[in-house]
């Protein structure tokens, strides 16, 4: 399908409109999302309001961006006003934010056209759509397989050829992993460089918003629109990154990448074996690779499930029945917190704010939080050693291709697992990528992730531009 | 430091009170069992020696982030109200409140 | 009733509304007494997706009240105490906990008494709810409405140490701290408008013995509440001890009409609001050059005033001590000082701000006070003539002070006419002239009032005094 870069081109050349770029869009979808489930919501006023207004200024000689008149599916923890904004959950069902999440914001005026919501695990907890208040997305490469989670919506809405991009959030793997099952480019900015306002809140210290597209410098470009400095997030980095776009070109020539153990044991075999072809294909490319452990990455999962879910806990307090969304109604407030929380939340939001409850509860916090908090520190100290000795790091996104519906739900600790190469560099606050490398001899796509030191995405996208060439070859 | 002690049926049930949710029996067995399951995989970390090492609460060292005291649009009362599941005289409504704020 | 054989212990919290334009996390602005719900936003109502920004003038404004109360400022950051509760739309409160921005400060009461500061960090306020049925109070009530103007609006809370011993100590320390604050300019100061209120947490013990369970009182909403609160609370758990029952540590309510605290338990959960560092905000840590900048800007504080005051008088006498808390309570010492510097006379200048002037009014010139002050030095104005004419000059500040007193016909009386007004008032009262003459001077003001009286209080006291004492002289000789 088109590139974003290319359609980009050819609406700012006049090539083809925004206006039919987006119909195309629609039409895709309506042939093909009843069976897949992408999207939640379709804006398609507001879509071909934005559209127009691309076509106007292309009309008028203007310039409209470096988006002009891409399509661009929204996870739909990202609020749109206007537009209804569910999370996933019940207890959002219906509720349309009176504000514009900073990414929407800068997209828009970049020229991009947001087409609508996408597909997530309720409030961005799950690793496989499953857990979507609304029901689960379909893996196009194999509808019996789900995407991958929690961002599944957004990465089957670029699979299936509906959008060249879509925008994910994650917060322990969850736009990565989606993207290696599907057969996507998938990065997960350092912490800070994409603003979070406007994002639903999960784990605040972990969340980060990326895209899924097609192509490394797709990733590039998009990220290029919405990063950088909010003034609206406190934690957002006042400086600015290197051109993204640029690195995408400079190859990897003399660069040392590290070969993690620890970011491969437990795969699946042919996982393992595609992760060294990626390897080969950079040495032969000019990189040096190391072979290196990491012991202390094995430690990330249960740090994880702590801070996120103590994060969330706290996070998910507000819905309460009294401002906006589900409210079931009784005689004194506290029994309708109780009784609107129940009812809107699902079995995985539920053990999460539970979780996390306990964990920050009174004589239990230096236990789990406190001692979850100090394992971020050490993890992030070895990952800060490993970088004086490589520039980045190679491992596998996951350790199994796409599984199947309904194979992890009743075990949530095996669901957990899937996130177990994913999950450090969120604790680290370092950026990393999903580039797809190959498929499985069942024909599912295998991703190899790439991690970087923190503020140093350039990195991946030297890395990822030239496995992308690599594996084409 | 010690493994934590597992989690008891009882303790479910005081959680889910402070978070303001509510478990039929079946769930406080399913949760009691599952939130067990994972702290005990926390177990790993529970008897780490981490004596030393700084709590990392953000994932860089970012210090007074702070904005001047000038004033910004605030929201349509009409659009914030719209959203609300009740509202009376230009506020939003609840049920009675059983005591104080704490 | 009876404190014997007990003292009370009692440590104050008290939460101040800061004096910003805007809110401390969001722009939406800081005011008092708009339509319901009209200055919020996402981030104050707690929408999903909305995340905070400090205000950096709430920060000077904290800062500003650490130094005032001679904290240390320190390296600090927010924590979330989470709590449901639907006046506070995230469910929990952005607070500081165990790092907090000030600590380890003092304030002298002008008693000379000190109390310890333990802290005064910064949080923000929560939503205002009123309450349908019920007589508008929340026990009873059917159902509430909520507005988030206040919502997020800065505070800062000061924790003093359990460092003081009497209702009347605690009033001295609220209205110590209130003019500390509000000379630094971070609050109005306003109690009744509940941007200063107060939280005591009171205990009695024997003297000697360990603390007892305190209990804490809310909604105290004036100083006179206050100390009236504090009594009564000390002498209901001196009552139980007595009666051999135990003070059960909890919150209790001050209600003002009946003059007693009540407890306030109801269905409460015990609370454990789960403390951790708020991820969306990073740490507050001022630096050093900021610090002594702020420390620059400080304005005198109602201490260096005092004192400065009293040096100016050469008098440190109770009753001097007490006009002069007073008039620096009411930022009236700038005055005194000018209308000292103008010629009026220190301790006469004093008292007639202290007695005569509201701050809060239209104050005279400070040439204008000095000069009234002076006229009645000189005995051309008596007391009485002199409180008017500076009542009529807060009427007309402008005026000349001698055109108000000839004006109001405060013209001096004749030394003949007096003269003659003494004689009458002696010849008419025999019987208290003779015990004046025999040394009974409690009688000097009955003679006064009746020379006054007879001179349609045209007469000045002190010239009466002198002719009594002449004509006693005079008799005994």
């Amino acid at each position: 399908m088109t590139t974003a870069h290319e359609l980009a081109a050819q609406v700012r050349s006049g090539q083809i409109s925004a206006s039919e770029a987006l119909e195309h869009s629609f039409a895709a979808i309506d042939a093909r999302d009843h069976e897949l489930h992408a999207f939640l919501y379709l804006d398609h006023d507001g879509a071909r309001k934005a559209a127009k207004a691309v076509d106007a200024v292309v009309a008028a000689g203007g310039d409209p961006g470096p988006l002009a008149g891409v399509p661009i599916g929204i996870k739909d923890n990202l609020a749109m006003r206007g537009v209804p904004t569910t999370c996933g959950s019940k207890i959002l069902d219906g509720w349309k934010p009176p504000y514009t999440a900073t990414v929407v914001e800068r997209l828009v005026a970049a020229g991009a056209v947001p087409v609508g919501k996408t597909n997530l695990d309720e409030f961005a907890m799950g690793s496989s759509t499953e857990n979507s208040a609304f029901g689960p997305s379909r893996n196009p490469h194999d509808v019996t397989k789900v995407p991958g989670g929690s961002s599944g919506g957004s990465a089957v809405a670029v699979a299936a050829g509906f959008v060249p991009v879509a925008l994910g959030s994650d917060t322990g793997g969850s736009i990565r992993q989606p993207a290696a099952f599907c057969g996507l480019v998938g990065y997960k900015p350092s912490y800070g460089h994409v603003s979070r306002y406007g994002l639903v809140a999960f784990s605040s210290s972990l969340d980060q918003v990326g895209p899924f597209t097609t192509t490394v410098a797709d990733a590039a470009l998009v990220t290029q629109v919405i990063g950088g400095h909010d003034p609206a997030d406190s934690t957002s980095m006042p400086d600015a990154y290197e051109d993204l776009v640029a690195a995408c070109g400079r190859g990897v020539k003399g660069l040392k990448v590290g070969l993690c153990r620890d970011l491969l044991d437990g795969a699946d075999a042919e996982i393992v074996e595609r992760v060294r072809l990626a390897a080969s294909v950079l040495e032969a490319a000019g990189a040096e690779i190391v072979d290196l452990a990491i012991p202390e990455l094995r430690l990330g999962l249960s740090a994880y499930y702590l801070i996120a879910p103590a994060e969330a806990s706290s996070n998910l307090a507000r819905y309460d029945g009294v401002r906006f969304g589900l409210r079931v109604e009784r005689e004194d407030v506290a029994a309708m917190n109780v009784a609107t929380r129940t009812a809107g939340f699902g079995p995985e939001v539920k053990r999460r704010i539970m979780l996390g409850t306990y964990a920050l509860s009174a004589g239990y916090y230096d236990a789990y939080y406190g001692q979850a908090q100090k394992t971020r520190r050490l993890i992030t100290n070895a990952l800060d050693a490993a970088y004086t000795k490589v520039d980045v790091l190679l491992g596998a996104t996951t350790p199994t291709t796409a599984f199947g519906f309904g194979d992890k739900v009743a075990d949530p600790m095996s669901m957990y697992l899937s996130d177990l190469f994913t999950i450090p560099t969120n604790l680290a606050g370092h950026g990393a990528m999903s580039v797809p490398f190959g498929n499985s001899a069942a024909g599912m796509p295998i991703g190899v992730q790439i991690l970087s030191p923190g503020r140093r995405d350039d990195r991946l996208f030297q890395v990822g531009a030239v496995l992308e060439a690599g594996v084409a070859k | 430091m010690s493994d934590p002690s597992p989690l008891t049926k009882q303790e479910v049930v005081h959680v889910a009170g402070l978070a303001r949710l509510e478990l039929s029996e079946d769930e406080v067995e399913t949760f009691t069992a599952q939130l067990g399951s994972v702290l005990s995989h926390a177990a790993d970390i529970s008897s780490l020696d981490l004596e030393g090492l700084v709590p990392m609460a953000h994932p860089f060292d970012l210090e007074n982030i702070l904005r001047s005291d000038v004033p910004t649009a605030s929201l349509d009362r009409d659009e914030l109200l719209a959203a609300a599941p009740s509202v009376e005289a230009g506020r939003f409504k609840v049920g009675r409140i059983l005591g104080e704020a704490p | 009733m009876s404190m014997a054989g007990y003292e009370t212990i009692i440590g104050l919290e008290v939460h101040c509304e800061l004096k910003t334009a805007t809110k401390l996390f969001c722009g939406c602005r800081n005011q008092f007494g708009d339509e319901p719900n009209t200055n919020v936003c996402p981030v104050c109502v707690g929408l999903p997706g909305s995340l905070p920004v400090l205000n950096e003038k709430a920060v000077e404004f904290a800062i500003r009240i650490g130094l005032a109360l001679e904290c240390e400022v320190k390296w600090s950051n927010f924590h979330r105490k989470n709590y449901f509760y639907p006046d506070m739309p995230k469910d929990f409160q952005i607070s500081q906990y165990d790092l907090p921005l000030n600590e380890h400060g003092r304030i002298e009461l002008p008693d000379g008494s000190v109390v310890g500061i333990t802290r005064a960090h910064m949080e923000e306020d929560t939503g205002k709810s009123t309450h349908l049925g019920g007589s508008g109070r929340i026990h009873g009530a059917d159902a509430s409405l909520i507005d988030y103007n206040r919502s997020g609006v800065p505070l800062v809370e000061i924790v003093s140490e359990p460092d003081m011993r009497s209702g009347v100590q605690a009033r001295a320390y609220v209205a110590e701290l209130r003019a500390i604050l509000v000379a630094v300019g971070a609050t109005d100061g306003r109690m009744e408008e509940g941007s200063m209120r107060v939280d005591a947490n009171v205990s009695v013990r024997k003297p000697g013995d360990p603390f007892g369970k305190r209990c804490e009182i809310k909604n105290l909403n004036s100083l006179r509440s206050l100390q009236r609160a504090i009594e009564y609370e000390a002498l209901r758990q001196v009552d139980c001890i007595e009666a051999g029952e135990r003070i059960v540590q909890e919150t209790r309510h001050w209600d003002e009409a009946a003059g007693r605290t009540g407890s306030m338990r109801s269905k409460e959960e015990a609370n454990d609001y789960r403390y951790f560092p708020e991820p969306d905000l990073v740490p507050l840590a001022p630096s050093v050059e900021w610090i002594a900048e702020i420390r620059r800007g400080l304005p005198a504080l109602p201490k260096a005033r005092r004192q400065a005051l009293v040096q100016l008088l050469g008098s440190d006498d109770q009753a001097t001590l007490d006009l002069v808390a007073t008039v620096v309570d009411r930022d009236l010492d700038a005055l005194v000082v000018e209308a000292t510097a103008a010629g009026a006379p220190a301790q006469l200048a004093l008292t007639r701000a202290a007695n005569e002037l509201n701050a809060e009014g239209v104050l005279p010139s400070a040439a204008s006070f000095a000069a009234t002050c002076q006229l009645e030095a000189s005995g051309a104005l008596s007391a009485t003539q002199a409180k008017t004419v500076l009542a009529a000059l807060i009427e007309e500040p402008d005026a000349d002070p001698k055109d108000l007193a000839a004006k109001l016909g405060f013209e001096q009386l004749s030394d003949d006419t007096l003269s003659t007004a003494v004689a009458e008032v002696i010849q008419a009262n025999d019987d208290e002239w003779t015990r004046f003459a025999g040394g009974d001077d409690k009688l000097a003001q009955f003679f006064i009032g009746k020379v006054m009286a007879a001179t349609k209080g045209k007469a000045n006291g002190k010239a009466v005094i002198s002719l009594l004492n002449e004509r006693r002289a005079a008799a005994a000789s």
